[in-house]
């Protein structure tokens, strides 16, 4: 569904993405990890558009996303940090997607009634908490049907029942064949959402493979000992090279 | 036209009273005017009925009186001078000139005047001709009531509208020119009046004056005239109570002044010129009582004036007040109205309290560097205008009026 | 479009920065024609304040806006939406807006007041300047990321065309005096919106200002009919050009 060819990306002398060659598809569910300033979210920005690559190619269901914005009718994106006009409240907000994206498409307010959104209609963005408004960014990035989902740390600063509540969600959006791409710190997380893992360095893929895989190799059952076992061989590598 | 004829009339009647009276008639005895000359004796009347003459040039040299009735027309085909006088005490009226010849070398006239005195030349009307009524070393003669027209297109295309070289003691008075190269042109021509007149349209100048001294020229109009007026190296010239007005141009004057001394601006008005006046070697004169409205200038005073006086003039709605190309002030500026003055009254004797400094600084770059003038209103200029007042740097420190007034003068 | 224009729109509007502004215009404006009968003057006055606060206003205004909508444009960049429809949408909202103002506080007591050609041209240029200076606002809004950053490049290019580039053409045409500099200085002033504006407005206000040869000859110029297509031809390619230099960066850039 997405293939990244040879993606760069340059921030005047950083390389936020060197070389990225990546394919996701469709039902699977991947794990985007990687330390603070490993190109996550550039990744994640560039298959949006909102950051263009300095060279490379990036396909959508094998259209080029390169000057198009169409395409951006398949994904559902839900950011980092929300950011939203101050001055709107979160009904306006939830009716100008609606508008602006147009479809006459029945919306999925499934995430909108579960986080009880609708009592706080009339709060305007300046007013919720950070939290509220990773829900208020949830029940967005879910409001369109999208097949590709991509969720640029989707529970951080939820609060637990929230993040149950999502989880489910997220699993079964997956079951019905969407393509979810997750970032995430919190790999407890992603160990139960996600199929397959990306581990990204310094720009760099350095691990692509299933999850399960992963386990077999570092012969840890937690993801998140398992990623840590894998970074300490190589770096382990590394060294030896020298 | 039949007051006028009576008038007229009367006009000539002490000669009527002892002589005889021709009359000249398409359809009478005498058809043309030049047999009525022939037959008649100095001090006669020949009276002209109404139809068109083409005589040719008529010649005439003795005291007579010719009087149209219902405006008769004498044409001059495009070719002729029509009347040449050369003889005392001769009277003109009630008749129309039309189509003079035009010539480059001598100056083509409906009524050529010369050496002659005590010569009337009233109402009568003037279409196309060269120059309309020209005297030379003439005196004691009246100008007064002509209508004269032309659509000259070019200055050499056109003669003066009434045009005197080498008079004296001449009265032009109730005149209208129109379309000429210069309205009323006089030169060497002393101790006399115009008054009344409206000179307007004229290619060149409404009134050109040059080398006549003691004359006075009063209650006149000077209307959308190419360079306005221009009085030059004159002494003792007064000028009072005339209008000058929409003289607009790239070099257009109200009234420039040049070479002049011991003379008087009082009671004008200048509406509208390109500059107000324009004073260069002007000496001794005052300037007073005179109205500035709408001018780009209102007045120009270059450095070679001195010992002159402004007073009670009001200034207002001009571009600029005053300019001038040097530092020395040798004139007196004192207890005019300003518009621009932004000073204060505490005592309340109706005179501001601090001095008006009429010269603006950017107007003197613009003197300096035309260019500038495209950066006339613009927020630099506002500046550099403000601290210029705060601190004269560049304007001349002595040229200000130590009594302005907060009001305008009430001169209606 | 039309559904992101309306929605910026009402952004614009809830600030109510617009409506103050369209208030002090049309106080301002009104007072002058209270307190003074003469149109002339009151269209003289009304141009020092058309050539100094609308540039100031619209280019201000414009970056804050933009720098405020920049959550709005995030949430957009990542919709089924075209760049070049959010960035003019932007730009439509907010030179209409700033536009109507003007109208509304200028034109309308103008219109109640009388019509005359030069009321019509000091309409005309705020109208332009606005433009102008909205393009230069977006311009300067791509150019940068820091809001604080944009702001100063605003107002740099605010001082530099109201003050500044006088300044330079001032000592240009002062040190080449000696040099028929006509043609030279036409072209100089048609760098400067504010400057072309200007002399589109004198040349219907006090003529009696440009005289002498050099008069003429910017009279003969900017009176003529291609004088006029000239200088509306230039403000033109003022509005369009920042306009769309700010497009180019905008879509390339990173958000």
């Amino acid at each position: 569904m997405i293939d990244l060819n040879r993606v760069n990306k340059k921030f005047g002398k950083l390389q936020a993405l060197d070389d990225v060659t990546l394919t996701f598809d469709a039902g699977k569910s991947y794990a985007l990890v990687g330390p603070n300033g490993s190109g996550k979210t550039t990744l994640i920005k560039s298959i949006l558009g909102m950051v263009i690559p300095s060279s490379g190619e990036i396909f959508v269901d094998k259209e080029n996303i390169k000057n198009h914005w169409k395409y951006r009718e398949k994904i559902g994106y839900m950011p980092q940090i929300g950011r939203y006009p101050e001055n709107m409240r979160i009904g306006q907000l939830i009716d100008m997607m609606k508008n602006i994206r147009g479809n006459n498409r029945k919306t999925d307010e499934e995430l909108v009634h579960a986080f009880n959104l609708t009592k706080i209609l009339d709060k305007r963005m300046h007013a919720l908490s950070g939290g509220t408004r990773q829900k208020v960014s949830a029940a967005l990035a879910f409001l369109f049907h999208a097949r590709i989902m991509i969720l640029d740390e989707p529970t951080a600063g939820l609060d637990p029942v929230s993040v149950e509540i999502l989880k489910e969600k997220i699993l079964r959006e997956k079951d019905e064949g969407k393509l979810f791409v997750i970032s995430s710190h919190i790999l407890s997380d992603l160990d139960d959402l996600s199929t397959h893992i990306v581990y990204l360095f310094e720009g760099k893929i350095q691990y692509h493979n299933t999850i399960a895989n992963l386990k077999e190799e570092t012969q840890e059952g937690r993801l998140g000992k398992a990623i840590a076992v894998y970074i300490n061989q190589n770096s382990f590598q590394h060294t030896l090279q020298e | 036209m039949k007051t006028l004829f009576l008038f007229c009339f009367f006009l000539s009647l002490p000669s009527l009273l002892i002589s005889n009276v021709l009359v000249v008639s398409p359809s009478g005895k005498i058809q043309s005017i030049k047999t009525g000359i022939q037959e008649a004796q100095p001090g006669d009347t020949i009276i002209v009925k109404a139809g068109t003459y083409k005589e040719g040039n008529i010649i005439i040299e003795k005291s007579i009186v010719i009087i149209g009735e219902g405006y008769p027309v004498l044409d001059g085909e495009h070719k002729y001078e029509i009347f040449t006088i050369h003889a005392n005490d001769v009277t003109i009226c009630g008749l129309k000139f039309i189509d003079t010849g035009t010539a480059s070398m001598h100056d083509v006239a409906a009524i050529k005047v010369l050496d002659s005195r005590r010569v009337k030349i009233i109402a009568n009307i003037f279409t196309n001709t060269f120059f309309g009524i020209y005297f030379s070393n003439s005196s004691y003669s009246w100008i007064e009531d002509n209508q004269l027209q032309a659509n000259a297109k070019a200055e050499h295309e056109i003669g003066n509208g009434i045009h005197l070289w080498k008079c004296e003691h001449v009265t032009i008075n109730k005149n209208q020119i129109e379309g000429h190269r210069d309205g009323i042109y006089f030169e060497f021509v002393t101790n006399s009046l115009i008054t009344n007149n409206r000179s307007e349209k004229n290619l060149r100048y409404g009134l050109h004056f040059m080398f006549s001294h003691n004359d006075e020229y009063r209650n006149n109009f000077f209307v959308n005239n190419g360079a306005g007026v221009a009085v030059m190296y004159t002494k003792n010239v007064k000028m009072y109570g005339n209008t000058f007005e929409q003289n607009w141009g790239s070099a257009s004057y109200g009234l420039l002044l040049k070479d002049i001394s011991n003379s008087e601006v009082i009671d004008n008005q200048f509406i509208r010129n390109t500059i107000g006046i324009h004073m260069e070697g002007v000496s001794r004169t005052l300037l007073d009582k005179n109205n500035f409205y709408e001018n780009g200038y209102a007045v120009r005073l270059q450095a070679s004036c001195d010992d002159n006086t402004f007073t009670q003039n009001n200034f207002s709605s001009n571009t600029f007040d005053v300019v001038t190309n040097g530092t020395m002030v040798l004139n007196t500026i004192n207890g005019n109205y300003w518009d621009k003055y932004q000073g204060y009254d505490l005592n309340k004797d109706g005179i501001g309290d601090v001095p008006f400094r009429p010269v603006n600084l950017y107007a003197m770059i613009v003197e300096r560097i035309p260019s500038a003038v495209l950066l006339w209103r613009s927020f630099l200029v506002m500046l550099i205008d403000r601290a210029e007042k705060v601190i004269p740097v560049a304007t001349p420190e002595n040229l200000k009026d130590n009594s302005p007034t907060m009001k305008p003068y009430d001169r209606s | 479009m039309p559904r992101i224009i309306k929605y910026i729109f009402y952004d614009i509007l809830r600030t109510r920065f617009i409506l103050f502004y369209t208030l002090f215009l049309l106080v301002s404006t009104m007072a002058m024609f209270q307190l003074d009968t003469d149109t002339g003057k009151v269209i003289m006055s009304l141009m020092n304040i058309v050539l100094m606060v609308i540039p100031l206003v619209s280019i201000v205004f414009t970056t804050i806006h933009f720098y405020n909508s920049y959550e709005f444009i995030e949430l957009m960049l990542a919709q089924p939406v075209n760049r070049k429809v959010i960035y003019f949408s932007e730009y439509i909202s907010t030179a209409l807006s700033l536009c109507i103002a003007y109208i509304i506080g200028v034109g309308l007591p103008i219109i109640l007041y009388g019509i005359s050609p030069s009321s019509l041209t000091l309409l005309y240029i705020g109208l332009m300047l606005t433009l102008v200076f909205v393009s230069l606002a977006f311009l300067a809004s791509v150019l940068t990321r820091d809001k604080a950053k944009a702001i100063g490049i605003t107002l740099l290019f605010w001082f530099y065309f109201s003050l500044i580039y006088d300044g330079l053409l001032l000592w240009i045409v002062y040190s080449f005096s000696d040099y028929p500099l006509e043609k030279l200085t036409v072209g100089l002033v048609a760098l400067n919106p504010i400057d072309l504006a200007r002399i589109m407005m004198l040349l219907k206000l006090d003529i009696s200002a440009l005289m002498g040869y050099t008069g003429a000859f910017y009279q003969n110029f900017f009176g003529s009919f291609w004088g006029m297509t000239f200088s509306a031809g230039v403000l033109a390619l003022w509005i369009i050009l920042p306009l769309l230099i700010g497009a180019r960066i905008f879509i390339k850039k990173d958000l």
